[in-house]
Parts: C-alpha cells; structure tokens; sequence
C-alpha cells in the first residue's frame, strides 16, 4: 500500500468518501473464487464417512464460504495499490474508489474471526483450526509473503486453495484422512498450471506492477515447460481417489479421459510459442484447467451422493 | 454547503443506512444459525430431561 498516486485518487474518490454500497462489499469477497472454495468443501463433506446433519452441513458450508470471502477481502486490502494497474483486477472494489482499504481490511478481519469461531462452536474446531490456517496461509504467507517476492508464489500459496476440502471432510469427521489429504494435493498440483496459464497471457500486467510470476521471472517458454510438468504430475495424481476407494468407477474413467486432455492441451501450450495462437491456447488451458476441477469433485459428488441415497 | 457536498452527504447517509440494514440482517442470520444448531445439537434430547 505504498503508491501515492493510488491512495491521492482514493482520497478525492466521492464513492469512498460516501462508503460502497452492499454489493460492493459482496464484490470484496470474491464471490466467484469463493462458489469454487464452497463447491470443492462440498464435496469434502459429501465424501468423507460418517453422516452429519443437513443444518450442520449447511452452517459448515457457510462458514467456509465467509472464511473465504473474510480472505478475498483481506487480499484486496494488502493488494490494493498493485490491483489499481493491471487490467483484471482495476474494476475491484477499492482500485474503483467504492471501498475504502480501511474498510475492506475491517469487514475482512471481522468476517474472519466470526467464521473461525462459529464453525469451531457450532460445528467443530479441527474444521475451526484448518479453516483459521486457510484464511492465514492466504492472507499472510501468500499474499504478504511470497505473491511479491518470489515466482513460487502460487505454488506454496496454492495450499490455502487446496484446504477448503480438507475443512468439509473435518467438518463431519472431526479428522484429516488420507482421502481429503489427496484432495489437498489434487488442487495443490492443479493450482500452478491454472494460474500460470492465465499469467503467459496477462504476463506484462504481472511485470507493470513487479509481481515476479514466473513468466516475468523465467520466461513464457520455461513458464511454459513448467505447466507441463505439472500437469504431466497432476493427471496420475488425480486418479488416485479411485485407488483408496474414494472414487468409483466413473470417477476412474472421467480422471484418466480428462487428465489425457489436460496434458493434451499443456502440450499445445508448449509447442505453440508464437503469435496470437500461443495467447489463444494458454486462454483455453486456462478455461479448461477450471473446467477439469470442477468435473473431478463433480463426479466424486454425484458419485457419494447416489451412495449416501442408497445407503 | 456546496450542492456537490450535499449530495455527498445524503448519499452517504443512504448508504450507512442500507449498510445497518445489512448487518442487523447478518446478525440476525447469526442468532437464527446458532439456535438451529443448539436444537440440533440436543436432539431428542430437549424433550428426555428430568421434570
């Protein structure tokens, strides 16, 4: 939060001066990141052994998704000044002038507290704990930490994206099981292809505002090597629910049919270095890597759920 | 007062107003979800205790 021009257009901004309005502040916590963070804890819940109340289930639910908005909030308030200068992220809330950064970091803090504690009181505290290390990890050690300082950034950071399924299984079985661990690392190995895909194509909005992504750093054709790489370990990886019994059949046949692709297009990725096509591909690797996580835990979710009906 | 500032401040009093309306809302969400969960949690329970 260091840039005077930002805070001097915030300071003669009419909107801060008024306060933003509801929407504003719905805007602050990401609700998009937070449908996936609610979706993928979802299924964390549905898959894990052992039943739970639908009102407990759905409190737990909740909880996690304002724990994930207290943490987009939060991460709009530190990144404010470098949000203000590039292209996807000058429309937020507090770049525009409807929320005062001190106001975010307030609405974040408070979201955060209450989330933690309620999920701990109404439902159980190893969620509580896992979903208090979520919030940090992204507040601090990612968004603090390592989004400025390093290229690994989203590499580590991705940990507190892969949490959220971890907090569902916790939620119903008080417990971390090998089986949400390997959800965990499922959306830990996905997270670095997914965003480095998106940073090859917003490469010089990352390099305007010294945020050293990889492609700034190493390059776009190292950048892209590394995306297949990871997606070349993501796809066996994510086979693996079906051999500790947490997939079924369809999920082993969807997992090996859509890791094929993911690798398929990681490889387009790789040899298409030039022109506008290399943006083009690394657009669709991008739409496509959302596209392949939300099949995974689909699939996982309608295959617990068909289980849970039938007994 | 200039008409720009007086325009600020109704706008602005619209907006704190919307904003409490907001969080006595959410508050009221909170005390709504911590008694379903306390009924949930006692169960059969409520109606077993000791006359």
């Amino acid at each position: 939060m260091s840039d005077t021009s930002y805070n001097t257009t915030l300071a003669n901004n009419t909107a801060v001066q008024t306060g933003g309005t509801v929407s504003d502040y719905l805007a602050l916590m990401k609700p998009r990141v937070m449908s996936l963070v609610v979706f993928t804890a979802l299924v964390g819940m549905i898959a894990a052994p052992g039943d739970f109340h639908p009102v407990i289930g759905g409190i737990a639910l909740l909880c996690i998704a304002v724990g994930a908005g207290a943490s987009g909030a939060l991460n709009m308030w530190y990144d404010a000044d470098i949000d203000a200068h590039m292209a996807r992220t000058a429309t937020r809330p507090i770049p525009r002038g409807r929320v005062s950064a001190d106001d975010a970091l307030l609405f974040g803090s408070i979201l955060a507290v209450f989330s933690v504690l309620t999920l701990g009181v109404l439902v159980n505290w190893t969620a509580s704990v896992l979903l208090a290390l979520t919030i940090g990890f992204y507040v601090f050690v990612y968004t603090m930490w390592l989004k400025r300082r390093t290229p690994q950034n989203i590499v580590i950071g991705g940990a507190a994206g892969a949490f959220p399924p971890m907090v569902g299984w916790a939620a119903v079985t008080g417990d971390v099981g090998l089986e949400s661990i390997i959800l965990f690392l499922i959306i830990f190995t996905w997270t670095p292809p997914h965003f480095w895909a998106l940073a090859l194509y917003r490469c010089r909005d990352y390099e305007r505002v010294g945020v050293p992504m990889l492609p700034v750093v190493a390059g776009l054709n190292e950048t892209r090597r590394q995306i297949l790489i990871y997606s070349l370990l993501l796809a066996p990886l994510a086979v693996s629910p079906w051999m500790v019994g947490l997939g079924g059949p369809a999920y082993l046949v969807i997992s090996i049919i859509m890791g094929l692709a993911f690798i398929c297009q990681a490889i387009r990725v790789y040899r298409i270095r030039e022109g506008r096509s290399s943006d083009i591909h690394a657009k669709r690797l991008f739409g496509f890597s959302i596209f392949y996580l939300f099949t995974l835990f689909a699939v996982l979710l309608v295959e617990h759920t068909i289980e849970r009906i039938t007994g | 007062m200039s008409e720009q500032t007086t325009e600020i401040m109704a706008e602005r009093r619209r907006r704190q107003k919307t904003r409490s309306i907001a969080i006595a809302l959410a508050l009221l969400g909170l005390v709504v979800l911590f008694y379903l969960a306390t009924i949930v949690h006692l169960g059969g329970n409520v109606a077993n205790r000791p006359m």
